[in-house]
């Protein structure tokens, strides 16, 4: 089987890195070949983040180029736009609607390009969009968007619903497993 | 049983099922992983020692004992640390001894992209190198043997994409941790003239039986091609990328031990194939090694001495067709790193930044005052020359800058480093005032305990250095506390400090935010009506403020409450 290209990207702080161990252990599971590359240090501190999840029979770099992505999974969408070359012709962009201002907008050194998502579209790429944040909130936190994005994607990998349930069990703190699971359906359902 | 495990988890298992009994370290990404999944074991010992040449020496002392002993730090680190290693070197070791090190081409989190396999040429040290995680973890476990085998440490050298990629790995069985007998032997441990005189031969001819070592190890692997056109030696993630661009349809000779490099396996390889390359990240040292044998080869006229490499560098190099992308059209604007809404250091900066303070900055989180808005810091070099650095400015222009400049550190560097820094300040009479930002832990590699927060690596209680003590203690009489949240005491401090005849310490003393022990006070708001659109709380810098429709907005999701920006707006319109 050719090597599955995932990327998910998003803002330092809104957890991608459980998003991708959560991916990367499923997919170990199901008998695939599996790398994640994360980020750690100074990226973190609010800065773009990048995680590569690449699966298939025998995988080898542990990094994505561009024209390569099956998926983007984006926490935000400014982060779609910045990584959508990163995207292959037939792939696909799942993007939380949310807008987190970088530094350069806060202080007004540059615009948010905010009609992106369209812009993006119009070039052929195929894009979903969703409101992950509401959804986080709906399910009882702001922090489980990664959750929901996960629900959301969660079709894709030929991964039964029940053994991501029992993922965010294993890996979340028993407290947020309810939370979780909420948020995942919601995205899941969305 | 299979686990997907990060490169550096992968070592600390590997040193672990190898039988290691103590390890000491200092945090720096991309090492910091290592030493923290060991501290996890309670059957050795792990600790974070205040800088690297104390965790090399713990370790050389533990290796003296019979122990298993390890080490990990950064590429930089390993600056530090290599006053032990080059006399290491000579001594060799009695438990076996590994130094993990961790390169950062393309400097992700780091001032400069160095390439540790200088140390292990200069120090005449074997040097593994993985190019996954299940290399990662058996090269760490058999490191061991080789460090004994052989009478040396080992230096394991990852990168920052095999630190920090997670693979498949397959774990053998635990050895578990032996003494060896610990017997006194000053011709081979105290180097002192007479005794290392007579262990210099011992090093060289050691590295000619490890160059014979490396001819047929583990470490060096051949795959041949079914054709005998290309040849391709490479190591480290270079493999993986050139695996990914040509599978199996090129040679290819995979370096797992760059230091010493064998001679014949590399003849054997050029003479096997018709066009020979070498593919490595940062310098040419497996090249230069190639090219010193009269072989003729391709290397850095098609790759990059500078950054890191992947599939498409080798695809690009070698003209195969990029793959088609598309992106938008619209400017994406950057999104660097920050200092987080309620980052203590953020009042201090704005302090030091409305005084026109000259900064000597140091490394850590703090380094990110230098990013506009605060454009704070003047500069930044390594661990703990904020101080050295300060002083010698002093030094040179004297009073003219004594009263305007002073240098930024935390309390981990001012454990590393900078202590000698400020004795120097004291000793040698320059009127230079030093910033401690306490912020109560290491913060940039991701909150690890150090001597000034109480609790060791096991998160249990430990003896507390007393900042303002020991400053008194290294000479300085001036030491005083400020909390950073308040402003008019940041400016009353420094401008006192600065003015007065002698020199001083200032301590700003306040918890990082994103500590679990940290509660977040309620979350400020801009009242629209009284907000003049004066754009002053925007020179914090503060993420969770920006303008909407004119106005100040506080994002509720981000803000702590810290109450900073509040103290700035001249119109009370923050509550």
């Amino acid at each position: 089987m050719k090597t599955t290209n995932v990327m998910i990207v998003g803002v330092g702080g809104q957890g991608s890195l459980l998003a991708s161990k959560l991916l990367g252990r499923l997919l170990i599971d199901e008998g695939y070949d599996v790398k994640v590359s994360e980020v750690h240090g100074m990226s973190q501190r609010g800065g773009s983040v990048v995680t590569y999840v690449r699966f298939g029979d025998n995988v080898y770099s542990p990094i994505i180029t561009e024209g390569e992505a099956d998926y983007i999974i984006s926490f935000e969408k400014l982060e779609a736009a910045r990584y959508a070359k990163y995207l292959n012709k037939d792939g696909l962009i799942v993007v939380n609607t949310q807008q987190i201002d970088p530094m350069p907008v806060i202080i007004g050194a540059a615009e948010y390009p905010t009609e992106v998502l369209d812009e993006l579209t119009a070039k052929g790429l195929k894009v979903e969009a969703l409101d992950a944040l509401s959804l986080a909130e709906q399910a009882g936190s702001s922090k489980a968007v990664n959750i929901v994005l996960m629900g959301k994607v969660a079709k894709q990998f030929g991964i039964s619903y029940d053994k991501w349930i029992t993922a965010i069990e294993n890996t979340v703190a028993p407290k947020f497993v309810e939370m979780n699971k909420k948020a995942f359906d919601l995205g899941f359902n969305s | 049983m299979k686990k997907l495990l990060i490169g550096n988890q992968a070592v600390a298992t590997g040193l672990h099922d190898g039988g290691l009994g103590v390890v000491s370290s200092y945090p720096g990404t991309p090492s910091t992983e290592i030493t923290e999944f060991l501290s996890k074991y309670d059957d050795l010992h792990s600790e974070w020692a205040p800088n690297e040449k104390v965790a090399c020496e713990v370790a050389f002392g533990a290796s003296l004992a019979g122990a298993r002993s390890a080490c990990a730090m950064k590429h930089v680190g390993l600056n530090v640390a290599a006053d032990p290693l080059f006399t290491l070197s000579y001594t060799g070791v009695n438990g076996g001894m590994v130094i993990c090190v961790a390169d950062d081409p393309a400097m992700h989190s780091s001032q400069n992209e160095q390439d540790s396999r200088h140390y292990a040429i200069a120090s005449k040290v074997p040097m593994l190198e993985p190019a996954d995680s299940q290399e990662a973890y058996t090269f760490a476990r058999t490191a061991f043997e080789l460090s004994e085998q052989f009478d040396t440490p080992v230096i394991l050298r990852m990168c920052t994409r095999i630190a920090h990629s997670q693979s498949v790995v397959e774990t053998a069985e635990v050895i578990p941790a032996v003494l060896k007998d610990y017997e006194k032997n000053p011709a081979k441990y105290i180097m002192m003239p007479g005794n290392a005189i007579k262990r210099h031969p011992f090093v060289e001819e050691r590295t000619l039986k490890l160059q014979e070592f490396a001819e047929n190890c583990i470490y060096n692997t051949v795959e041949y091609a079914s054709d005998n056109e290309i040849g391709i030696i490479t190591s480290g993630c270079s493999y993986q990328y050139v695996k990914e661009v040509f599978g199996d349809s090129v040679s290819i000779l995979k370096i797992g031990m760059p230091h010493p490099l064998p001679v014949n396996t590399i003849k054997d390889f050029a003479s096997k194939v018709k066009k020979l390359y070498v593919i490595e990240e940062l310098d040419p040292i497996i090249e230069n090694h190639v090219k010193s044998l009269g072989i003729e080869v391709i290397g850095k006229e098609m790759f990059s001495i500078l950054g890191e490499f992947s599939q498409k560098t080798i695809a690009d190099a070698f003209g195969v067709k990029a793959k088609q992308s598309v992106s938008a059209d619209s400017p994406v604007p950057n999104r660097p790193p920050m200092m987080c809404a309620g980052c203590p250091h953020r009042g201090m900066f704005y302090t030091l930044a409305k005084n026109k303070i000259t900064v000597h900055g140091d490394i850590g989180c703090y380094t990110l005052g230098a990013v506009p808005p605060l454009n704070a810091l003047d500069t930044t070099l390594c661990m703990g020359a904020s101080i050295s650095g300060l002083h010698g400015f002093n030094a040179a222009r004297g009073e003219s800058t004594e009263g305007k400049s002073v240098a930024v550190i935390g309390d981990s560097t001012f454990m590393h480093s900078g202590m000698t820094g400020l004795v120097n300040v004291a000793y040698n009479a320059t009127n230079s005032t030093v910033i401690i930002l306490d912020n109560s832990i290491t913060g940039m590699t991701g909150h690890q305990q150090n001597p000034t927060t109480g609790y060791n690596i096991k998160g249990e209680v430990a003896a507390k250095v007393n900042l303002e003590a020991l400053c008194k203690a290294l000479g300085i009489n001036r030491v005083r506390v400020v909390d950073p949240y308040n402003l008019k005491e940041c400016d009353t401090a420094i401008k006192e400090e600065l003015a007065a005849e002698e020199p001083s310490v200032i301590i700003s003393r306040r918890p990082c935010v994103l500590l679990k022990s940290v509660k977040a006070l309620p979350s400020l708001n801009v009242d629209v009506d009284k907000c003049k659109s004066c754009k002053r709380c925007m020179g914090l810098g503060c993420p969770a403020i920006s303008m909407k429709d004119k106005k100040a907005v506080i994002d509720n999701t981000l803000c702590v409450g810290c109450g900073v920006c509040k103290q700035l707006c001249a119109f009370d319109a923050i509550n």
